[in-house]
């Protein structure tokens, strides 16, 4: 009985929203990379390793240069290079794309782990810098439900969810979102038309990069300050389980995201609900729920939803 | 009147000129200095075997490969075609063998694809885009509904797609590849309608086909290759159906097999009220009967599409049946998983060899062994016998003519012709009561061809039952000793070969029932 | 897919010395003084890194401890591919075997050493084969992506064995670990050097990576599996029951995985840490790419991914951070995994027609 009344605080508690807002950001910028790079057929699961990599080079920034914009803009320039190598391995010479992923995933947590000391002078975590400032929005009120739950949001929540909408408006109704998706479906046909199947797809997958960085910047500059090792833990496999569960849809991954969110946000206020007495030792075990939720997705939802046809399967140009 | 070979001064005259054309790949030379010249305004015919060069040769013409070496002319201008675009620029289209369509997009979007109408020079302008299209099907007289998806819509739809997607670019020079290749015989001839009014429009037309018949039906002038050589080039007035087989081939074929008068022997396989469902979960086959005797071939006739593949795969426990029942030798095999079919002594030869029949990475002994790899002689106790395997695998390569003869080659380095006389092979090594053969001879040459009919004809023989699914209405009419035809997932007719004629059966094949089929091609 | 044999050899190892190459430039970029003086300290690091593998008994005995891990979890991973699955869940196979492994071996006081150590071993790679099993259960039926169920089995199982050393299963103490196992289930050792040790684990692995082998040359299973990994539908057409082949590839993936973590408690720490199976998981993928999913390769890539590691812990003595050993592995990987990319910067790309 007592979990069930301490749900129901969370719903009731402004917090949770806010909570469930800054937990869906980071997945909703990693969904959306992982979107434009499937969506031209190259399977990009490395937006974990591109997410810390964002987040190191926001802290890396901020520490520099004095600036956490300016974190910002190094966290988009090695997204796109981290990108770069993936897309050069998999399109241009038609290495296997979940190895290709895997290998940057690993390289990401040795190199910031491995820059750690060098750059900021101490292993494991850094200090705290400037971050992001938030967005006041003071005329609704300071200390009303609506300013707790939106009134002090940091730029990348509106950025993220701006970023749904020109998804949108670039996959289903530009040009390049009309080639984008022949070239993820039956990318042959394309090139037989001279659309530039690599070049297209090179587009996807760098986009991948920028976007995922950004997801990771928001953890780091946007959100906590500092660095710690692998910090993302996880994210940008749930970011995954958001795209599919979205059925590769801006609309859809925007949904997911705020659901594992949501999900990640009850986890926090159960845990720190004084009256529902968990033991302390129990507690660990809810952390669980995200990657539960994730494991039911991913294995429920995969026959139903439609990934597109070239997805995964590398593209070699003939003759 | 022979053929006549232009001089440089008439090349203006000719829409293509392709001289001295070399075209190498790792393991063979697929052109060898080949010279094509199709005057504006004609349709020409290239003719050959697989393997001949003829798909080759007609990519480089758009852009798809590069030529090693030659020269090619477009209305007698010398020019470089490195890729679609530049070959879409002078006026060339092309229509392949395996259609390039985007199944999800509209036919709008994808005849504009890489050439679409914007707005504000990067938002897709759709409603002109449907415009546009419109106007060109009306205007050359070639029915879509631009919003339909393609994987919604018929192959011969599909085809009509294609053919307007070179219309829309300004397409004067149209390469088709095998075009009838999916076509019952009544859509091939409006295919050929479609045809000679583009040639009244003016435009040229170049087709690939290995089909004789079709060359003489429709073409002006036919060029044969063989061996990635020219063999022959003359007006289709000129020659017959004979005589560029034996271009094709080199030597005199018989373009028929011998087949023996035989008394069929007691049901073998009996299919009642079959119901299969495709991929989509559409029914594809709806509620078929028919039973095969020991020593008859029951020749299943029909257009790709029609639920032939779905029915093979059901027979064989590949694919989940939703209703009806199978019996073999009178046991119920409905839900019998793939092995314990084979275990009965049923074998199959696969029309999707290199999804079903082969393990392209697996050698030829490893190949052979597939299927019977867990049990005598080929392994015991759960551990291989490679002394056998190896034995054994040596044999049939030789009986079976597999070249080259090592048996330890990944199966991906033979030719199309050697892996499937390697399958076949297998197959029969099975010593099987019946056999499912489904596309056996498709792609290949006629060596092969002739090889692989005297094969089943050798099963036929020696009572074994066996099922014929095949596209090929010519091997169908000479194989078979009985013939139904599928259309739609249903059977609409049974006759016998020498009862029926092409054109009631492409009728059926399109539709008709067996009697509708018979009084329509009466009233003609 | 290449299909020169030499070729096989030569990628990976040229791979290993284009990666050694950048790890010496960012080891020179993070030295110090001019560029002599940084060139000193490069093959400061690198003697170092030699000397803390191999350089003496207890050098090599540490370089076998750490390899005897990696050829158990290589061999998961590179069996797995053969099948044509993505084993990445290692890691939680190994976790969960390791602490199902220690749980049983600390009860296991009244048993003999001859009945306890089998016994411990076989419950460990039990509990890593279900682990695996689960996602090669839900591949085969719902066609789920192993790689992403078997990365959320591995959170999973870092958090439940995490917790089951927190609390339940605390020796105390306040850090996460396990009470000892008995003594009867400790594994033997092969070689001593003063205070440290070394288990007879591996034999054990070297044995498993036979039994391997013969399984995939040699067996009707190995066919069955290697069919399923390069055409499942072929593989079905031959008889061949495909779902139930994906499951158990998983399963005796899993059990290597298992069976890793099992020799880590029952050969080496005789207890479960929390962080038991950390990276080893992961090395695993490495290994199988180095190692090209071959048993005898695998041990190679062993050797050499355990020298490494070994060696960098000498290497931090002078100052460079252990983590270089993850960004060699993780560039190894991705040029073997882009091998044609490897294949041209040598030039045995054949230009397959003038472009």
């Amino acid at each position: 009985m007592n979990i069930f009344k301490a749900i129901l605080d969370a719903f009731a508690n402004p917090i949770f929203y806010k909570l469930t807002l800054s937990a869906a950001t980071p997945l909703l910028f990693a969904s959306l990379g992982g979107l434009f790079s499937e969506k031209t057929g190259v399977t990009n699961i490395a937006l974990e390793g591109i997410m810390l990599l964002g987040a190191f080079s926001g802290v890396m920034g901020s520490a520099l240069f004095g600036s956490p914009w300016i974190g910002v803009i190094l966290a988009m320039m090695v997204g796109v290079a981290a990108a770069a190598l993936h897309a050069w391995a998999s399109i241009n010479f038609q290495a296997d794309q979940i190895v290709s992923a895997t290998a940057i995933i690993l390289l990401a947590q040795g190199l910031t782990g491995f820059l750690l000391e060098p750059v900021f002078g101490k292993p494991g975590s850094t200090d705290i810098y400037d971050k992001i400032p938030e967005i006041k929005l003071e005329f609704l009120g300071k200390g009303s439900f609506l300013y707790e739950m939106i009134g002090s949001l940091s730029p990348f929540v509106y950025l993220a969810l701006i970023l749904v909408v020109v998804s949108w408006l670039i996959i289903s109704t530009t040009k390049l979102g009309l080639r984008m998706r022949a070239v993820g479906e039956n990318p042959e046909a394309a090139d037989t038309l001279g659309v530039s199947v690599y070049g297209v797809r090179w587009f996807g997958v760098l986009m991948s990069g920028l976007l995922a960085s950004l997801g990771g910047a928001y953890l780091s500059v946007g959100e906590l300050g500092q660095f710690t090792e692998n910090m993302t833990n996880g994210k940008g496999f749930i970011a995954l389980a958001a795209l599919i569960l979205g059925n590769w849809t801006p609309k859809g991954a925007l949904f997911a995201c705020l659901l594992f969110g949501a999900a990640d946000a009850m986890n926090e206020q159960l845990q720190s609900n004084p009256s529902l007495a968990i033991s302390s030792s129990v507690k660990p075990l809810f952390n669980l729920i995200p990657f539960v939720i994730t494991l039911i997705v991913v294995a429920g939802f995969v026959g139903k939803t439609r990934s597109p046809a070239a997805s995964g399967t590398p593209y070699e140009k003939k003759g | 009147m022979p053929f006549h070979i232009p001089q440089e001064e008439e090349y203006k005259d000719y829409a293509v000129v392709m001289k001295g054309i070399v075209k190498q790949f790792p393991r063979v030379l697929a052109n060898d200095h080949v010279d094509l010249y199709v005057k504006r305004g004609e349709i020409h015919a290239i003719v050959g075997e697989n393997g001949a060069g003829k798909s080759t040769l007609m990519n480089q013409l758009y852009g798809l490969y590069n030529a090693d070496e030659g020269q090619f002319l477009i209305n007698g201008n010398a020019l470089l075609i490195n890729n679609p675009k530049d070959a879409i620029a002078v006026g060339i289209g092309m229509v392949h063998q395996h259609f390039m369509l985007v199944g999800p997009l509209t036919v709008a979007e994808n005849i504009v694809l890489g050439d679409e109408p914007t707005r504000m020079k990067s938002f897709f302008d759709l409603a002109r885009a449907r415009k546009e299209v419109k106007k060109i099907s009306e205007e050359y007289g070639l029915k879509v509904d631009v919003d339909s998806k393609i994987e919604d819509i018929s192959v011969g739809t599909q085809q009509r797609v294609e053919i307007l997607k070179t219309l829309y670019r300004g397409a004067d020079i149209l390469i088709l590849d095998e075009p009838t290749a999916v076509l019952t015989p009544q859509e091939t001839e409006e295919l050929f309608v479609v045809l000679r009014n583009l040639q009244n429009d003016g435009k040229t037309i170049i087709f690939i086909t290995h089909k004789l018949n079709e060359v003489i039906a429709v073409s002006n002038n036919v060029t044969v290759m063989r061996g990635g050589k020219v063999t022959g080039q003359i007006p289709t007035s000129e020659t017959t159906p004979r005589e560029l087989a034996n271009m094709m081939v080199g030597r005199e074929v018989l373009l028929r097999v011998e087949k023996e008068k035989k008394e069929p022997g007691e049901k073998t396989l009996e299919v009642t009220g079959l119901k299969v469902n495709d991929n989509r979960g559409l029914p594809a086959v709806k509620g078929v009967d028919f039973e095969i005797r020991k020593g008859e071939i029951l020749g299943i006739a029909g257009v790709a599409g029609n639920g032939q593949s779905e029915l093979e795969e059901a027979l064989m426990g590949l694919r989940k049946k939703e209703g009806g029942t199978v019996h073999f030798n009178g046991l119920d095999i409905t839900t019998a998983s793939p092995r314990d079919i084979r275990e009965a002594r049923m074998s199959h030869i696969a029309a999707d060899r290199f999804k079903y029949a082969m393990v392209k990475e697996f050698t030829v002994a490893y190949n052979i062994a597939l299927g019977r790899h867990y049990k005598q002689p080929f392994a015991e106790g759960g551990f291989l016998n490679h002394k056998n395997i190896n034995a054994i695998s040596n044999e049939l390569v030789k009986k079976f003519d597999v070249r080259p003869t090592e048996i330890q080659n990944p199966a991906e380095n033979l030719s199309g012709g050697n892996q499937q006389k390697m399958v076949v092979a297998r197959e029969f090594d099975y010593n099987p009561l019946c056999m499912v053969v489904s596309q056996p001879t498709r792609g290949l040459d006629i060596g092969a061809i002739e090889f692989i009919h005297k094969t089943i004809l050798e099963l036929r023989r020696e009572d074994v039952a066996i099922l014929l699914i095949s596209m090929e209405l010519d091997e169908i009419l000479s194989l078979s000793d009985r013939i139904i035809v599928m259309y739609e997932g249903e059977i609409m007719g049974e006759v016998k070969p020498h009862e029926v004629s092409l054109e009631e059966l492409g009728l059926m094949m399109a539709g008709s029932t067996l009697e509708q089929a018979r009084s329509e091609a009466h009233d003609e | 897919m290449t299909n020169k044999k030499w070729m096989r050899i030569a990628i990976p190892i040229i791979s290993i010395i284009i990666a050694l190459l950048i790890a010496s430039i960012i080891i020179i970029w993070i030295g110090e003084g001019s560029f002599a003086q940084r060139f000193d300290f490069l093959v400061k690091a690198y003697t170092e890194m030699v000397k803390g593998a191999f350089g003496n008994k207890t050098a090599i005995m540490n370089t076998i401890i750490k390899m005897t891990p990696l050829i158990l979890t290589g061999l998961a991973v590179g069996f797995g591919f053969r099948a044509g699955v993505f084993n990445i869940g290692a890691e939680g196979q190994m976790a969960m075997g390791a602490l199902t492994a220690t749980i049983f071996a600390v009860n296991a006081a009244s048993l003999p050493s001859f009945v306890a150590i089998p016994l411990t071993m076989i419950v460990g790679m039990l509990a890593g084969g279900v682990w695996a099993g689960i996602a090669g259960f839900l591949k085969a039926k719902t066609g789920a992506h192993e790689v992403i169920t078997t990365i959320m089995l591995n959170w999973i199982a870092y958090n439940i064995t995490n917790w089951a050393v927190t609390d339940p299963f605390n020796a105390g103490g306040g850090i996460p670990k396990s009470p000892e196992i008995a003594s009867s289930a400790k594994l033997p050792n092969l070689l001593t050097s003063q205070a440290s040790f070394m288990s007879f684990g591996i034999l054990i692995a070297i044995t498993a990576a036979v039994v391997i082998y013969i399984i995939l040359y040699k067996t009707s299973m190995g066919y069955e599996v290697k069919a399923v990994g390069f055409n499942p539908y072929a593989a079905e057409y031959g008889g061949i029951n495909v779902s139930k082949n994906i499951i158990l590839t998983m399963a005796i993936s899993g059990a290597l995985a298992g069976l890793a973590g099992t020799l880590e408690s029952i050969g080496l720490y005789y207890r479960f840490y929390g962080t038991l199976s950390s990276g080893k998981g992961f090395d695993g993928i490495s290994i199988a790419l180095i190692g090209q999913n071959n048993p005898f390769g695998i041990i190679a890539a062993s050797l050499l991914i355990g020298g490494l590691r070994t060696g960098s812990n000498q290497m931090q003595f002078v100052g460079v951070p252990k983590h270089i050993v993850m960004i060699i592995q993780s560039i190894i990987i991705f040029l073997v995994a882009a091998e044609r990319m490897v294949m041209s910067i040598m030039g045995w790309n054949r230009k397959k027609g003038a472009k």
